[in-house]
Order: C-alpha cells, then sequence, then structure tokens
C-alpha cells in the first residue's frame, strides 16, 4: 500500500506525579510494598491515557494538518512518530525517511563550530557524512550564518543558533517531514525563506504533517486536517469539515476561561453597604422577541434588565458596559447620557435598552450592568452573569476586530492601462 | 541483537561524530591538550611505584623493575575501563535534549563515551610503547595476541557502559554507587601487583574479568609468555556474555527512556 503512516488503534499512557528515580527512595519502597501488598491499588490513579484508540493513514504525498486545543495529544503523536515514544497499545507504521522540524537546535552543542555542528546535527538527524559534505555549502548559504560558520555556536545570537539548526533539518530531503511550530524562527526574509523550502518540499511530493494552532498557514498548505480533543480523534476530513469544529471547540474553551476570569474583570467594587436594590435577571433578545446566549452578527438585540428595590431611591444611573473575552471593554453606556432619567425606583420594574444593530464582530461577550446613585459615587448592585455568544455563518469566530460594520463598497475610479 | 548491531552500523557516522565530539570537548577546554591522556595513567603508575617500594621494604628486598614495567602496561587498562565506564555512565542522563528530542539508536551514546576514552588509552599507548623501547623491553610473537584482548576489554567496557549508562537514567544514584566501586576497584584488580602474589588465592583476583584481561595483557607484553589458556577462555567468554547482556538488556528497555529521564 502506499500509505506513508498508518495509525492503528493507538493509545499512549502516561504516569502523572514523582516517580522514584533513586534507589535510595526505590529500595525502601520495594520492601513497603512486599509487606503490605495490597497497597499497590492507587498506583492507577497516577496513570492517564494521552491518547486513546487513535487510528488514521495517511497517504503518500499528502499533506495533512493536526489540530487541537492544548492537552489534545498533538505533541504526544508527534512524538510517537519521530519514534521517541513507543505506543503503549496499537501499532503504527512508518514508510519512508522521516525528518522532523521540531526542535531543530536539540542536537547543538555550544562549545563547537557551527561546522562541527552542522555534521554533528546531520547525523543526529540520520545523514550520512557524505550526504552532509554533499549538502553543506547548501546549508550554510540557507542558514545565512555565512563567515561565522567555523565560530563556536555558544557565541551565536539565538535568530543564528535557531537559522542553522533549521537549515540542517530542512535541508535532508525527507520523504516525510514533521513540522511543528517552527516556521516562526528568524526575521521576516527567513520567513519567506523558509515558506519557500516548504512548498519546495510539498512540490518534491513528500507527505508533510503540520502540527499547529495558527489557521491561516493550516488553510492554506492543508488539504486535510485530522482534530483532536483530549486524546481522541474529534474529526478527521477537508478543512472545510474540521475548521468550524475546531473553531467550536476553541471557542468553549476561551468562554469557560473567561467565565471563570469574570470576578477579575469587574475588579472589586465597593458596594453601598445596604443593597437597596438588586438585579434578579438580565435577558438578551432580538428584533424577533427571541431570547437567548447565541445571535448572529448583525442582529438588531435589546437587553431587559429586571430590577428590584427595598427602599426608594432617587434618579438612579444605569450602566451597561459589553467586554470581549480577551477582557477589551467593547461599549459603556450610561443611561445619563442617553437622556433617560428616571425619577425613582421603587418595588420593582424592567428596563429595556434597545442597542438597535449593534454589529459587534463575532465573538464571546459579557455584559456588565450596575446601577449608580446619581452623582455615580457608589454602585448600588452589578449584575455580571450574563455571556452572550455572536455567532458568524453558525459559528463562533474568534477575531481580533471588535466590530464589523455595515459597510458599502464601490468603484469611484478605475483607470485602465493598455 | 543483530537487528541491533545494523542499526549502529547505519548510524556509524553518528558514532564517530560523538565520539569526535566528546574528544573534541575535552581536549578543547583543558589548557594541557593532549598531555590530558597521560596526566591519569601518570599519577596512578606513580602510586603503583610507591606501594611497590613500601612493599620492597616491608619483605626487606631491592624494589624490581620488571614489577615497575609491569604496573605501567596494566594501567592503562585499568584507567581506560574506568573512565569509559565513568563517562558512559552519565552519557544519557547528560544528554538529555538528545534522547528526549530525536530519535537516533540512543547505544550510540554510551559507545562515544567508550570510544572516546580508547582514543585516550591509544594516545598513552604511544607514548608507554616508546618509552618500552627505550627501555629495550624485547619483542615476543605473543605480542600479536595484544588486540585481541584490548577487543575483549572494549566488549566489556561497553557492555557493562550499556548497561550501567541505562540503570542511572532510570535510578539517579546510580553514578555514585559505581563511583565508590571505581574508586576502590584498584584494590581488588590486580593492577599494582601481580595475582601470582597471592599463590593459590589467585583465583579471587582472575575472577575479576578485568583482571584476567590485566593479568594476561601483563604476560604478553612484559613476559612475552603466552597467557594462561583457561583465564584466556575465561576472560574471553565474560566479555562477550557482558557486551550480549549490556546490548539486549539496553535495547530492550530503549522505548522507556525519554519517558523516564
Amino acid at each position: 500500500m502506499s500509505y506513508a503512516i498508518e495509525f492503528d488503534n493507538v493509545w499512549k499512557k502516561f504516569q502523572k506525579g514523582e516517580k522514584f528515580n533513586s534507589l535510595r527512595d526505590a529500595i525502601p519502597a520495594f520492601f513497603q510494598k512486599i509487606a503490605a501488598k495490597r497497597a499497590a491499588e492507587p498506583l492507577e490513579e497516577k496513570e492517564f491515557w494521552a491518547l486513546k484508540n487513535v487510528s488514521f493513514q495517511v497517504k503518500k504525498g499528502e499533506v495533512i494538518g493536526i489540530m487541537g486545543p492544548n492537552g489534545a495529544g498533538k505533541s504526544t503523536i508527534l512524538k510517537l512518530l519521530s519514534k521517541i515514544m513507543y505506543p503503549t497499545r496499537g501499532e503504527m507504521k512508518i514508510n519512508g525517511r522521516l525528518s522532523a522540524l521540531i526542535e531543530v537546535t536539540a542536537g547543538f552543542h555550544p562549545e563547537l563550530t557551527g561546522r562541527e555542528n552542522v555534521y554533528l546535527n546531520g547525523t543526529i538527524l540520520g545523514m550520512r557524512k557524505k550526504e552532509v559534505d554533499r549538502k553543506f555549502d547548501e546549508i550554510v548559504e540557507f542558514s545565512g550564518v555565512g563567515e561565522f560558520i567555523d565560530t563556536p555556536v555558544k557565541r551565536y545570537s539565538s535568530g543564528m543558533y535557531s537559522r542553522l539548526g533549521f537549515s540542517v533539518a530542512a535541508n535532508m530531503d525527507p520523504e516525510i517531514l514533521l513540522v511543528d511550530e517552527v516556521l516562526s524562527v528568524g526575521d521576516m526574509a527567513f520567513q519567506t525563506q523558509c515558506a519557500e523550502k516548504m512548498r519546495e518540499l510539498l512540490k518534491s511530493g513528500a507527505t508533510v504533517i503540520l502540527v499547529s494552532h495558527y489557521l491561516a498557514l493550516i488553510q492554506n498548505l492543508c488539504k486535510r486536517i485530522i482534530l483532536l480533543n483530549q486524546g481522541e480523534v474529534l474529526k478527521d476530513g477537508t478543512v472545510e469539515e474540521v475548521i468550524p469544529h475546531y473553531q467550536s471547540i476553541v471557542s468553549k474553551k476561551i468562554e469557560k476561561e473567561f467565565r471563570s476570569r469574570i470576578p477579575d474583570l469587574i475588579g472589586k467594587v465597593e458596594l453601598n453597604t445596604q443593597t437597596v436594590v438588586t438585579i434578579p435577571d438580565v435577558r438578551v433578545s432580538n428584533e424577533d422577541s427571541r431570547y437567548g446566549e447565541e445571535f448572529s452578527v448583525g442582529e438588531k438585540l435589546k437587553v431587559e434588565i429586571d430590577y428590584r428595590t427595598r427602599a426608594k431611591i432617587e434618579s438612579p444611573i444605569i450602566q451597561l458596559e459589553i467586554f470581549r473575552s480577551d477582557s477589551v471593554l467593547c461599549c459603556s453606556l450610561l443611561s445619563g447620557d442617553y437622556g433617560f432619567i428616571l425619577e425613582e425606583m421603587n418595588n420593582h420594574g424592567i428596563i429595556e435598552i434597545d442597542l438597535g444593530k449593534i454589529n459587534l464582530f463575532s465573538g464571546i461577550y459579557l455584559l456588565k450592568v450596575s446601577i449608580w446613585d446619581r452623582d455615580m459615587i457608589h454602585p448600588y448592585c452589578v449584575h455580571s452573569d450574563e455571556v452572550i455568544r455572536i455567532l458568524d455563518k453558525g459559528e463562533v469566530n474568534i477575531s481580533q476586530a471588535v466590530f464589523s460594520p455595515v459597510a458599502q463598497w464601490r468603484v469611484l475610479e478605475k483607470a485602465y492601462r493598455k | 541483537m543483530i537487528q541491533m548491531l545494523k542499526e549502529i552500523f547505519e548510524y556509524r557516522d553518528l558514532l564517530w561524530m560523538l565520539t569526535f565530539r566528546d574528544i573534541r570537548i575535552r581536549y578543547k577546554q583543558a589548557a594541557m591538550g593532549f598531555l590530558w591522556a597521560i596526566f591519569m595513567p601518570l599519577v596512578a603508575v606513580l602510586a603503583g611505584i610507591l606501594i611497590k617500594k613500601v612493599m620492597a621494604v616491608m619483605i626487606q628486598e631491592a624494589i624490581d623493575y620488571k614489577g615497575i614495567i609491569s604496573i605501567s602496561v596494566k594501567v592503562l587498562p585499568w584507567t581506560f575501563f574506568i573512565s569509559a565506564i565513568r563517562f558512559s555512565v552519565q552519557s544519557l542522563v547528560g544528554n538529555r535534549d538528545l534522547v528526549t528530542k530525536i530519535y537516533f539508536p540512543r547505544a550510540v551514546l554510551p559507545l562515544s563515551a567508550v570510544l572516546a576514552c580508547l582514543f585516550d588509552m591509544g594516545i598513552s599507548i604511544i607514548v608507554l610503547t616508546i618509552l618500552l623501547m627505550v627501555f629495550k623491553i624485547g619483542f615476543s610473537f605473543y605480542l600479536l595476541l595484544l588486540p585481541v584482548f584490548i577487543f575483549l576489554l572494549i566488549l566489556f567496557t561497553a557492555g557493562l557502559g550499556l548497561l550501567l549508562s541505562s540503570a542511572n537514567l532510570f535510578y539517579r544514584d546510580i553514578k555514585y554507587v559505581v563511583e565508590i566501586i571505581l574508586m576502590f576497584g584498584i584494590f581488588f584488580t590486580p593492577v599494582f601487583y601481580s595475582a601470582s602474589s597471592f599463590g593459590r588465592w589467585d583465583v579471587i583476583m582472575l575472577f575479576n574479568p578485568i583482571g584476567s584481561l590485566l593479568e594476561a595483557i601483563d604476560q604478553i607484553v612484559v613476559f612475552g609468555k603466552m597467557p594462561d589458556p583457561f583465564w584466556f577462555g575465561y576472560a574471553a567468554l565474560t566479555s562477550l556474555a557482558m557486551f550480549y547482556i549490556g546490548m539486549v538488556i539496553f535495547h530492550k528497555i530503549e522505548p522507556l527512556f525519554a519517558e523516564n529521564i
């Protein structure tokens, strides 16, 4: 078969916590274990599965991306592929010479010169000395280290160091290439060079496994993505199929983390000691009066605030703030600024804020509502439980941008050159 | 075993590069340069002469010069053995980055440590050969057996080095135990004296494979005699067995290295 890589029900177990790594600890532990024969059971808790029943095949010449949130098992797969570790259960097969663009400087020794390190690293990666001889000039030229090749690498700048490492690894003509996020080495010029080299390798028919969080890179280079989550293959398919799943995992993670961060975000507000007013609920709805937590970009939104007072408050000020998941304050509205003045709050009531087309970008947002006294010295109460998700085509697309204006595009002038 | 040797052979260039690296680093940093190689044997020989002198005074005899030459001859393989073991015990743990990040047959690491020490021994052998020629120690055909014994010594050392380096990876205090044994091992090995001085208890000395190898080397170099065939056979067998056991066990636990280092 023309499979370059085959994973067949691969499981990988790791141990948590500290292990005995000296005889001084291990020998007494051994005798203790003999003395209390049943004490061995709680050991099980220390194990966890980094990979659970992972199966996939990669055809020769295929370029695939492996994605997943932190702790999904990406690095474990790379370690298994590069044969540093072995699966606990299951089988994997690799057909062809494999090279990993991971930790490209691991084989370097600081005392040796650049030249010696090129040979050392080349042979560590599995090249013969003759091959290194043949490619030596190419490697040095690619790295741009040039005249410093006979200087001990301990005197290199960190950029030169990693460039030289990358050059050795990239120039060994692999049939299977593992790429971790190393493409961020060096300056812009070197990165362009790296991208060039990558394209060259892709064209040469090499099988490439790319592990990255950098969506654009994966989208550009890969046709197929394997999505991992907590050691399991969640989805294996084309870019179009998998990326939405990835987005939703990531956004769920972000939301969870965001919710845990809310108390920090709000800060310690000194509330008026007698809480004379409370906000039992805040609701968000769209133009169709649908209440919920998920809305689409560009929908008209309304916010309803319930309040309940124990005593009369005179001319309170109501504030609505919207925070994005990365703590950016997107907007802050004060009722007074809009000429909205409540004479008094007594007993209970509902206040509606019509935000209109708010045009926030897709993302996760927190609504924080507070009620202040008329001089805005003390907030009476703060409500910050309301998290909404703004979806773009049914998915949360985390972005750097804050708002997406309703924009019209047209050509004003257009000249032709003959 | 054969498969493992095959893989090491495939990575032979790496073995040379690592050996070369170890040698380079040792000599680059040491101001004494190549003198480094003969420094330790020299000190050991001086210590041996001192002991010989003390013994000569005690039994009220003149110090015999052949004995001193024997010490010089036996000290070289002995220092090779202890420094090779010392370096190879550390070889896996000391190259942690390589072990956890790149695939290659790990046996290359302890083996290159042994080879780098072999290089040191080579230098001191050259120096000693010149000295022996100056002192006109005769040549005998049994000298042709010398490479065989050195080869056996390398096999034994490599096997033990493989075993101890992997053990030290799992239990970090192995290296202290080894250090103590190596430090006092010279008293349990016929280096400063010959096994024959123990009379019929010489078996105790020769039972130690290094002891029987040293005695055999002494016999062929200094006395120009055929070594005792029984102990020759014993040394050959134990060396081969040691190498075999070292390789097999190392290979068996190699997959666990990256997770346990």
